[in-house]
C-alpha cells in the first residue's frame, strides 16, 4: 500500500513547464490522428457541394434547378426555401450571412444552392445543368468607390485623447499619407468541413471543423428552427484554423445539417481548395489615412488616423477588430494627442473575419510604417525614432484608452535584444555593404509590440471544463476549447497533472463536444490557456478538495495531515496511490467528476465610444530581421531574425515556442509573399496555392534566434502565470517588412515608404519612385 | 500486339492487382475511396501543398529507388510495376517508427498535423536516398510542402538528425523480388466502361496507340493534364501514358549537343548538361517542387505549350531543337518555332513529341537564366530570362535572348538581339537594347505580376546580365 518517495525524482511526468510533445504528435506522424474527412463514412452518407455566384453584385432573376434535381445520383437541392428556421448564419447576429443568397448575391463566391448527390463527382456533373440568371448591380469593390457611394455597414467609431489636430498644426514636423496593408488567406491545410448525422426525434450530431462549437450549435439549431439542445456539435481537431474556423464553419455546418434535415441522410460538406478560398473571408485589408506632427528628435505630438478596412458584404466580426486596431494604434508609443477612426466601408467582396491578431498587426503596421517615415523624413535611425516615442514614466505612461503600460519591461527587452542581436554593429556593417554594393542592399529594423490579451468583449471571458475521475484513477478530461495544432489540449492536461500530482498518461484528452461543456466560447483571441486551463483547474481543485475532505473524514486527521505527493496521497504517515485513493472514495459515495468553470474578472470597456480597458493584460516581444533586396528585380531574402519574448512562464516551452516561430513566419508570409488579387469584376484570382504563395520551408531565415525572456514581472492572475502565445508573436513578422524598408531606403532615402504585402513588384516600385 | 490489363503494383508488402477504374482515377482516390487509407490528405488537388504526398518505390537497373509524388495528380495505372508507400506504411509491425517520424516528434514538427503525413514521406524518401543531404538539400527536398502551423524550423532540425539515423530495417530484397515480377514487360492496356489506359512500352507501340485512339490524351508526368481533372473537371476518357516508352525516357550525350527523349523528368536529366549550363540546373530547381519533378517530364512543358513555362525560354536561348514524331512520320524543328500562339503549338494531329536536342555551349559562350517570381521555392513565374551571350573581344558576336511571362508564348528577344549583336558590350549597348525590348514584348498584368512590372524587371534582367558578364563582375545574386 505505501509507496516509496524517491526523494531525487519525485516528480511528476507531464507537469506544467515540462516540454511535452503535442498530444497527437505520434498519431500526426502515422497518419492515426483522425480529421473529420478521415472517419468511417456513416452507411448512406450523401456529399454536398456549395455552388456559388460568379457575380459580384447581382439580383438572382430566374434559379431553375429543375436539371439539376432530376439529375441521377442527386437526392436533393437546398435553396434558401428549405430553411426552416432563420437564412443566417452570421454570429453577429445582424441577418447579413446568408446561409443561401436568395434573390440577392453581394460578393463573388457567395452560396446560391447546394446539392445533395452521392458523391461530389456527380453533384459537380448535375451543376453544369443549372440555369441561374443575373441582373447585373453597381459593384462596388474598392474603399474609393465605397466612400464615393457611402455604402458602410456602421457609422464611424472614435478613440480619441486630447486634440490632435492642434498638436499636428502645431509640430515642427508635419506628414501625411496612405498606407495600405493587405488581405491574407487564412489557409489552414484542411479545408471547411462539416459532417452532420440526423438522429432521433429530429436531433442532429455535428462533426465540423470549427474553433467554436457552441456557436455552431446554437446558430445551426436557430437555422433548422430548434432549440439547442437538439443539436449536438463534436470537434476533435481542426488540421489548422488561425481564426478563418471561428465563424466561417458555423455556415458550411448549417449547409450540412440541412441537407441531413431535409434528405434523412448523413450528409457531408467538404470544400475543395478553390470554392474553400473564393467563398470564405480573409483578413481585413486596411487603408489607413494618417497625419502626424513630430518635433526633430522624432517624437510624435499628436497623430489622426482614418482606418478604411475592406469589409466585405458583411459586418461579421468586423466591429471588434476595428477596435482592436484602435486599441493597438500605440503599440509602444506614448501619443499624447491621438484621434484614430474606423470606418465600416461596405463592398461587394467576400466578407473579411477573424485571422490571427484580429486587427492588432494592421494597428501596429500602421504606427510602425509613419515611424520609419518620420526616421527617413529627419534622416534618423529608425529604432532611435522608436526610442524616443516608447511608453515611459510618468506622464508618458497611458494608453489613449488610460491604462497603464509598465515601461521597464518595455525597455528592458528592447535593450537586450539590441545587444544579443548586435543591432548597432550590423548596422554599421550593412551601411558598409550598402556603400560598396550596386545591386544588392541590405536592410535592418527593430520593432517591438504590446500585446493586449483577452476578448475585449467581457461575457467572453469565460471557460468551462469537465473532470472525471474513474475508479481506478485514470482521469477524463474535456473542455470547452478546440484543438487546432496550438497544443491547448496538452497544456489543459498538464495543468489538470499539476494539480493533481498525476503523471499526464493517466489523463485521456477528449473531443470537445456541447454535450459535455456547454455554452462555451470560441478558441480565439490567443485565450485558449487562459480561459480553459483556468476551468480545468478549478474543476481539479474542486475534486481535490473533495478527496481531501473525504481522507480527513475517513482518518481523521486534519487537512495539514494530507499532502498530494505524485502519483500518491500522504495521509499522516501513511501513502496511498491516487488509483487506490480513487477507488476508496467511489465505495465511500464521494462524487469524483467536476464541471469546472472560469471568468476573469468583469473589464470595464465601452465599444462604442471605445473607452476603458479592454486587456486582462500585456505581451512583450521584440524581433530584429535583416534582409538583403536585390534592386533590380525587388526579389528578396530574409538573412537573419531574432526574437526576444515574453510568455509569462511557460506551461509547456515546447509548444510555447512553436507558437512562436509559426507565427512569425505566418506574419512575415502576410507582409512578403501572401498578395491576395481580385479582378475588377471582384472575382478572385489568387484561389489555389498556384496563385496565393504561403511561406515555403526555404522562406523560414536561415539564421532565426528566438528566446523567451527569463523574466518576467507584473503578471496578472494567469494560469500558472503563463501568458498568452498564439497571436502576438504574428505581430513581430513586421521587422520583416520594417527591414525591407531599410533596404529600400539605402537607395532612396526619401521615398521608403511601401505598401504591405512587399512583394518584389512593390519593392521594385518603391526602387524607382 | 499483347496487353495486361491489370494495373500490378505493390502496396503493405503485397501485390494487388487493379482494373477496372477509371484512367484518370487518382492515386488519392484510390487510397482514400477504396483503400480507406486515410493518413494521405488533400490541400489543394493541384500538387501544390504536397499534404498528399506519398513515395513510389521502382526499380533503376537493380536498384531500389523511391521518389516523392503528390498523390492528388499522379493517375494511379502510372503506379503499375511500381510500389507504392504511405504515411501508414513506415512503422513496423512492431510498432518501431521510422526515424524521421521518431525526430518528428520529438522535436515538435507538426502542430495541426494535416500537412504532416506529406511532410514524413517526403522526409522518408530524401532519408532513403540522400542520407548525407546538407540544410540546404533538405530545404529543397521540403520545399514542395506547405505548413502553415510550424515556420519549418522543427522539421528542419528533425529531418537533420533523422537522417544519420539508419537503424531502420528496409526489407528491401523482399520489395525488390516484388518489383521484379511485377515489371511490365507488355504494354498495359486498361479498357472499360470507365475509359481506356493505354502505356505503350515502345515508340512502335506508342505510334500504334496513337493511330487505334486519335482522340487519346497524351499523358507524360501528369503535372499539368491532372489538372484539368482535378481542377478544370475534365473527363478524360482515353489516356495514351508515355512514362513507359523506353525510347522517350533516354537522354543521348554526343561531343555536339544532348538528345533528351521527351518522358524525361525534370529529375532525371543528366548532370552534365546542369555542368554545361549551371543557370539551367538554378532555375531547375525552382520549377515546381521535388516532387512535381519527379514527375513532370522535359516534353510535357512543351507539348502543352504552357506560356509560362520555365524552361522553353531558357531552351529558345540555348538554341534546343524538336524532333516530333507521329503516324506520318519524323521531323525536326528549331523549338522557337513551334510555339505558334497561345494555346497553339506546331504539333499535328498524331503527332509527339519525342525529343529535345540542346547543343553544347561554344567555350566562348555564356548562359544566364533568371526566374522571378513573388515566392522564390514552387512558384510560377512573373516572368523568366535566359541570355545565351557570345563574347569576344569586348564585343557581343552571338546572342540568343528569350523570355517566358511576356508574351502569350515563350519567345525569342529578336529586336534586342539585334540592338546589340556586333556591339561593343558595354553600358551604354544595354541602354540601347532596353529601348529595343520594349518592343519585342507587351506583356499582360495578371496576380503574378502588373505588365509595367514584367517591363522594368526584363529590363532590369538584361542589365544583371551585363553586371555579371563584365570584366569585374559584381555581387548580383541574393542566393549567392
Amino acid at each position: 500500500m505505501n509507496i516509496k518517495a524517491d526523494t531525487d525524482s519525485d516528480r511528476i511526468i507531464g507537469g506544467i513547464r515540462e516540454r511535452l510533445a503535442h498530444d497527437s504528435g505520434a498519431k500526426h506522424v502515422t497518419g492515426k490522428a483522425v480529421y473529420i474527412d478521415d472517419m468511417p463514412e456513416p452507411g448512406g452518407l450523401l456529399h454536398v457541394l456549395p455552388v456559388s455566384s460568379d457575380k459580384a453584385h447581382a439580383r438572382i432573376t430566374r434559379l431553375d434547378l429543375s436539371a439539376v434535381r432530376s439529375f441521377a445520383g442527386v437526392v436533393a437541392v437546398l435553396t434558401a426555401d428549405d430553411i426552416a428556421g432563420t437564412n443566417d448564419w452570421g454570429h453577429a447576429g445582424l441577418g447579413d450571412d446568408r446561409v443561401f443568397a436568395g434573390d440577392l448575391v453581394e460578393f463573388a463566391g457567395q452560396v446560391i444552392y447546394a446539392i445533395v448527390a452521392d458523391s461530389i463527382a456527380l453533384a459537380r456533373d448535375a451543376a453544369k445543368l443549372a440555369v441561374v440568371e443575373y441582373q447585373e448591380l453597381p459593384v462596388i469593390l474598392t474603399v474609393e468607390q465605397a466612400q464615393k457611394a457611402g455604402s458602410t455597414h456602421l457609422a464611424p467609431r472614435t478613440l480619441s485623447r486630447g486634440d490632435a489636430a492642434t498638436a499636428i498644426r502645431q509640430s515642427e514636423h508635419q506628414m501625411s499619407g496612405r498606407f495600405v496593408s493587405g488581405a491574407q488567406e487564412h489557409f489552414y491545410l484542411e479545408t471547411q468541413i462539416s459532417l452532420a448525422i440526423p438522429k432521433e426525434d429530429g436531433e442532429v450530431l455535428l462533426y465540423s471543423s470549427t474553433q467554436d462549437p457552441s456557436a455552431v450549435q446554437s446558430l445551426v439549431a436557430r437555422i433548422l428552427d430548434l432549440p439547442s439542445n437538439m443539436v449536438a456539435v463534436e470537434v476533435r481537431r481542426l488540421g489548422g484554423g488561425f481564426g478563418g474556423k471561428e465563424t466561417l464553419a458555423t455556415h458550411f455546418a448549417a449547409i450540412a445539417a440541412i441537407a441531413a434535415s431535409v434528405t434523412g441522410h448523413p450528409c457531408k460538406v467538404r470544400l475543395d481548395r478553390d470554392d474553400d478560398m473564393k467563398m470564405t473571408g480573409k483578413r481585413h485589408e486596411f487603408f489607413s489615412d494618417f497625419s502626424v506632427g513630430f518635433d526633430a528628435s522624432g517624437r510624435i505630438n499628436g497623430l489622426e488616423v482614418d482606418f478604411h478596412p475592406r469589409c466585405g458584404n458583411s459586418l461579421d466580426q468586423t466591429t471588434e477588430v476595428l477596435a482592436r486596431a484602435a486599441f493597438h494604434i500605440d503599440n509602444c508609443y506614448y501619443i499624447s494627442d491621438l484621434r484614430t477612426t474606423c470606418h465600416y466601408w461596405k463592398t461587394h467582396t467576400v466578407s473579411a473575419v477573424a485571422f490571427r491578431g484580429f486587427g492588432t498587426p494592421q494597428g501596429f503596421l500602421v504606427i510602425e510604417s509613419i515611424l520609419d517615415r518620420i526616421a527617413r523624413w529627419l534622416g534618423l535611425d529608425p529604432l532611435a525614432v522608436r526610442r524616443a516615442n516608447f511608453y515611459a514614466a510618468k506622464g508618458r505612461d497611458t494608453t489613449p484608452f488610460n491604462a497603464r503600460i509598465n515601461h521597464t519591461d518595455l525597455n528592458r527587452l528592447v535593450d537586450e535584444i539590441e545587444q544579443s542581436a548586435d543591432y548597432a554593429t550590423r548596422r554599421r556593417e550593412i551601411d558598409n555593404f550598402n556603400a560598396t554594393s550596386p545591386f544588392l542592399k541590405k536592410g535592418l529594423a527593430l520593432t517591438p509590440i504590446k500585446y493586449g490579451a483577452g476578448f475585449g468583449t467581457s461575457f467572453l471571458n469565460q471557460g468551462g471544463a469537465l473532470l472525471h475521475v474513474y475508479k481506478d484513477g485514470s482521469i477524463h478530461l474535456n473542455h470547452g476549447g478546440t484543438e487546432m495544432g496550438q497544443g491547448l489540449h496538452i497544456k489543459v492536461a498538464q495543468v489538470v497533472a499539476e494539480v493533481l500530482q498525476v503523471d499526464i498518461d493517466h489523463i485521456r484528452i477528449s473531443a470537445t463536444t456541447t454535450e459535455k461543456v456547454p455554452n462555451t466560447i470560441g478558441t480565439a483571441a490567443s485565450s485558449g490557456t487562459d480561459l480553459n486551463a483556468g476551468a480545468a483547474r478549478n474543476a481539479a481543485l474542486e475534486i481535490k478538495a473533495r478527496l481531501v475532505d473525504f481522507l480527513m473524514d475517513e482518518y481523521s486527521v486534519s487537512d495539514e495531515h494530507i499532502e498530494f505527493l505524485p502519483n500518491r496521497v500522504r495521509v499522516g504517515n501513511q501513502e496511498i496511490s491516487f488509483g487506490e485513493l480513487a477507488g476508496m472514495a467511489f465505495f465511500k459515495r464521494v462524487s469524483l467528476s467536476a464541471a469546472g468553470y472560469y471568468r476573469t474578472e468583469q473589464s470595464i470597456y465601452d465599444p462604442v465610444a471605445m473607452t476603458g480597458e479592454p486587456h486582462r493584460y500585456y505581451v512583450f516581444g521584440a524581433a530584429v530581421a535583416e534582409v538583403v533586396i536585390d534592386t533590380l528585380s525587388g526579389e528578396n531574402k530574409v538573412a537573419r531574425v531574432d526574437i526576444l519574448h515574453d510568455v509569462g512562464k511557460s506551461l509547456n516551452p515546447a509548444i510555447d515556442y512553436g507558437q512562436l516561430e509559426g507565427g512569425f513566419v505566418q506574419g512575415m508570409g502576410w507582409l512578403t509573399t501572401e498578395e491576395v488579387v481580385w479582378n475588377d469584376q471582384g472575382r478572385l484570382l489568387t484561389h489555389a496555392p498556384s496563385t496565393y504563395k504561403i511561406p515555403a520551408i526555404s522562406d523560414r531565415p536561415d539564421d532565426l534566434r528566438m528566446k523567451f525572456v527569463d523574466w518576467t514581472s507584473n503578471i496578472e492572475d494567469s494560469i500558472f502565470h503563463s501568458k498568452a502565445i498564439g497571436e502576438p508573436p504574428f505581430c513581430l513578422g513586421i521587422s520583416v517588412f520594417a527591414a525591407i524598408s531599410d533596404a529600400i531606403a539605402a537607395v532612396q532615402p526619401g521615398a521608403a515608404a511601401i505598401d504591405a504585402p512587399a512583394t518584389p513588384e512593390r519593392i521594385l516600385l518603391a526602387l524607382s519612385r | 500486339m499483347a496487353a495486361r490489363s491489370t494495373i500490378r503494383l505493390v502496396h503493405g508488402g503485397r501485390i494487388h492487382q487493379i482494373d477496372n477504374i477509371a484512367p484518370t482515377m487518382t492515386v488519392l482516390e484510390y487510397l482514400r475511396q477504396i483503400r480507406n487509407l486515410t493518413g494521405t490528405k488533400e490541400g489543394c488537388a493541384e500538387g501544390d501543398c504536397g499534404a498528399c504526398s506519398v513515395v513510389v518505390g521502382y526499380l533503376d537497373g537493380q536498384r531500389l529507388r523511391y521518389k516523392a509524388v503528390n498523390a492528388c495528380i499522379q493517375f494511379l495505372p502510372t503506379l503499375d510495376g511500381c510500389q507504392l508507400l504511405t504515411v501508414e506504411d513506415l512503422a513496423r509491425p512492431d510498432g518501431q517508427l521510422h526515424p524521421v517520424q521518431t525526430e518528428m516528434i520529438r522535436q515538435h514538427g507538426s502542430q495541426c498535423g494535416f500537412c504532416t503525413p506529406g511532410f514524413i514521406m517526403s522526409m522518408f524518401a530524401l532519408w532513403y536516398e540522400n542520407p548525407g543531404a546538407d540544410k540546404a538539400a533538405i530545404k529543397d527536398a521540403l520545399a514542395g510542402n506547405l505548413c502553415r502551423c510550424t515556420g519549418y524550423g522543427p522539421i528542419v532540425s528533425a529531418m537533420q538528425t533523422a537522417l544519420g539515423q539508419r537503424d531502420y530495417a528496409m526489407h528491401e530484397a523482399e520489395t525488390l523480388a516484388q518489383l521484379q515480377e511485377i515489371r511490365p514487360q507488355t504494354q498495359l492496356l486498361l479498357d472499360s466502361d470507365k475509359g481506356v489506359f493505354v502505356a505503350p512500352t515502345s515508340t512502335r507501340e506508342l505510334v500504334a496507340a496513337i493511330k487505334a485512339y486519335p482522340e487519346a490524351t497524351l499523358l507524360a508526368g501528369g503535372t499539368d493534364v491532372g489538372l484539368w481533372v482535378t481542377k478544370m473537371h475534365r473527363k478524360l476518357p482515353v489516356i495514351i501514358y508515355t512514362g513507359k516508352v523506353k525510347e522517350l525516357g533516354k537522354t543521348i550525350e554526343t561531343d555536339d549537343e544532348f538528345s533528351i527523349g521527351a518522358a524525361v523528368t525534370y529529375s532525371e536529366l543528366p548532370a552534365a548538361l546542369s555542368q554545361a549550363y549551371p543557370d539551367f540546373e538554378q532555375v531547375l530547381r525552382r520549377i515546381g517542387s521535388v516532387q512535381v519533378r519527379n514527375l513532370g517530364t522535359i516534353g510535357g512543358n512543351i507539348a502543352n505549350g504552357s506560356p509560362i513555362g520555365d524552361t522553353p525560354p531558357m531552351l529558345i536561348a540555348m538554341g534546343a531543337e524538336l524532333v516530333l514524331n507521329g503516324a506520318e512520320g519524323s521531323r525536326r524543328i528549331p523549338l522557337e518555332d513551334y510555339f505558334l500562339a497561345y494555346g497553339k503549338q506546331d504539333r499535328r494531329k498524331g503527332e509527339f513529341v519525342e525529343r529535345v536536342i540542346i547543343p553544347k555551349p561554344g567555350a566562348e559562350q555564356r548562359f544566364l537564366a533568371y526566374k522571378i517570381s513573388k515566392r522564390f521555392d514552387q512558384d510560377i513565374s512573373a516572368l523568366c530570362g535566359a541570355f545565351n551571350l557570345t563574347i569576344m573581344g569586348g564585343k557581343l558576336k552571338a546572342a540568343r535572348i528569350a523570355f517566358g511571362g511576356m508574351a502569350a508564348i515563350p519567345k525569342r528577344a529578336t529586336a534586342t538581339e539585334d540592338a546589340l549583336i556586333g556591339k561593343d558590350w558595354n553600358q551604354a549597348a544595354i541602354d540601347a537594347a532596353v529601348i529595343a525590348l520594349k518592343t519585342d514584348y507587351q506583356p499582360i498584368s495578371d496576380m503574378r505580376a502588373s505588365a509595367a512590372y514584367r517591363e522594368t524587371a526584363a529590363a532590369n534582367l538584361l542589365r544583371k546580365a551585363f553586371a555579371e558578364t563584365e570584366q569585374a563582375p559584381k555581387q548580383t545574386r541574393i542566393l549567392a
